[in-house]
């Protein structure tokens, strides 16, 4: 267990010209979603304005994570965390979302 | 006390020391993820119900101010980040230098919020002072609206009206949305201000040259914090501010 533990985490230092390249990517995709908004997209599918957004949401707050939060060089015991957390939220949303869908609200 | 990076006794390494920090500030950080979620999930809920007022609401929000606020706190991140490679690296002056540019970027960001704030109380959009979502059409020279989108503005709640069933409904609908809206935002801004606390603190202690290659986990863990409140305005941003724009 000692030498796991020793072996499993070594510091990873992120070199600056990652980080760099990570917040351009943030900046494309930033004005990427607000180009999106300006589009009806909902004319093509119901809701497509807030999927795209949500997706695009979704992918810089995985940049996020993964490089300005290190999780790509973190432990398994540290990812193990990290994935319970938005796996707590998923539980919290879905199982909630799924409730107010699936009632028949109309009848009184 | 003075916390140097000595290794306390029920740690094998330093090593194991610090990823145990690191492991305990992702726990913190799943409370603050449900946290938020819960937020989240009510404005859900109440978006999709209330779908048109909520769209209404979220369109009289300056989307230009919020644009220039996510790229100021992604940049805040960006120094934040930075701060903690000149740690690692042992560039003590350095750490100094990214932190003072996250405070500043954090204090644009709140500073930016307060003007947007300011423009909401001028518009008499903040529940519990006098909301009136026709005020605007009523005094279109205090809210600086030109005759065309006036007009435009007048048709839109006249629209709405038929839809939920008259004025007093609409500004029913729309307090819940601005409660939502300085609840989600005042609450991500009270984050902001701890951690441009936490932030002082670790300035405070950088100019004592206090973090090191070897020692640089309060860097590290408030850096985490500090991403974390960038990635609920990640989210925040297109839900307040772009999902209804079009």
């Amino acid at each position: 267990m000692r030498v796991a533990d020793h072996n499993e985490h070594s510091e990873h230092i992120v070199s600056p010209r990652l980080y760099l390249a990570i917040f351009f990517a943030l900046m494309i995709l930033t004005g990427s979603t607000v180009w999106a908004a300006t589009i009806d997209l909902n004319e093509h599918f119901a809701g497509l304005n807030v999927i795209v957004a949500l997706v695009i949401a979704t992918c810089k707050a995985t940049l996020v994570i993964l490089f300005f939060m290190h999780a790509y060089y973190s432990s398994k015991r540290t990812k193990l965390i990290i994935i319970c957390g938005f796996f707590w939220l998923a539980i919290m949303l879905f199982m909630t979302l799924g409730d107010y869908a699936s009632r028949p609200w109309d009848i009184q | 006390m003075h916390r140097t990076g000595e290794l306390y006794g029920q740690f094998q390494t330093l090593e194991q020391q610090k990823e145990s920090a690191t492991l305990g500030m992702w726990i913190f950080l799943a409370t603050e993820i449900l946290f938020f979620g819960g937020l989240f999930l009510t404005y859900s809920i109440n978006r999709h119900t209330y779908a048109d007022v909520f769209a209404f609401s979220s369109r009289t929000i300056k989307l230009s101010w919020g644009a220039i606020n996510t790229v100021v706190l992604i940049g805040s991140s960006l120094t934040m980040a930075m701060s903690v490679w000149s740690a690692q690296v042992g560039k003590k002056k350095w750490v100094t230098f990214f932190l003072l540019c996250t405070l500043v970027l954090g204090g644009v960001f709140l500073g930016i919020k307060g003007i947007e704030y300011h423009a909401k109380y001028v518009e008499h959009h903040i529940p519990g002072l006098g909301l009136d979502m026709y005020y605007c059409t009523n005094n279109p020279e205090v809210c600086e609206l030109s005759p065309a989108d006036l007009a435009k503005e007048k048709a839109e709640l006249a629209a709405l009206e038929q839809k939920v069933g008259g004025p007093v409904a609409v500004n029913a609908h729309a307090t819940l949305f601005f409660s939502l809206y300085f609840g989600m935002t005042g609450l991500h801004a009270l984050h902001m201000i701890v951690g441009a606390g936490l932030l002082i603190y670790l300035t405070l202690e950088s100019l004592k040259g206090r973090f090191t290659p070897a020692y640089n986990t309060p860097v590290e863990n408030i850096g985490l914090y500090w991403h974390f409140v960038d990635i609920v305005w990640i989210y925040l941003f297109p839900l307040l501010y772009l999902i209804d724009r079009h």
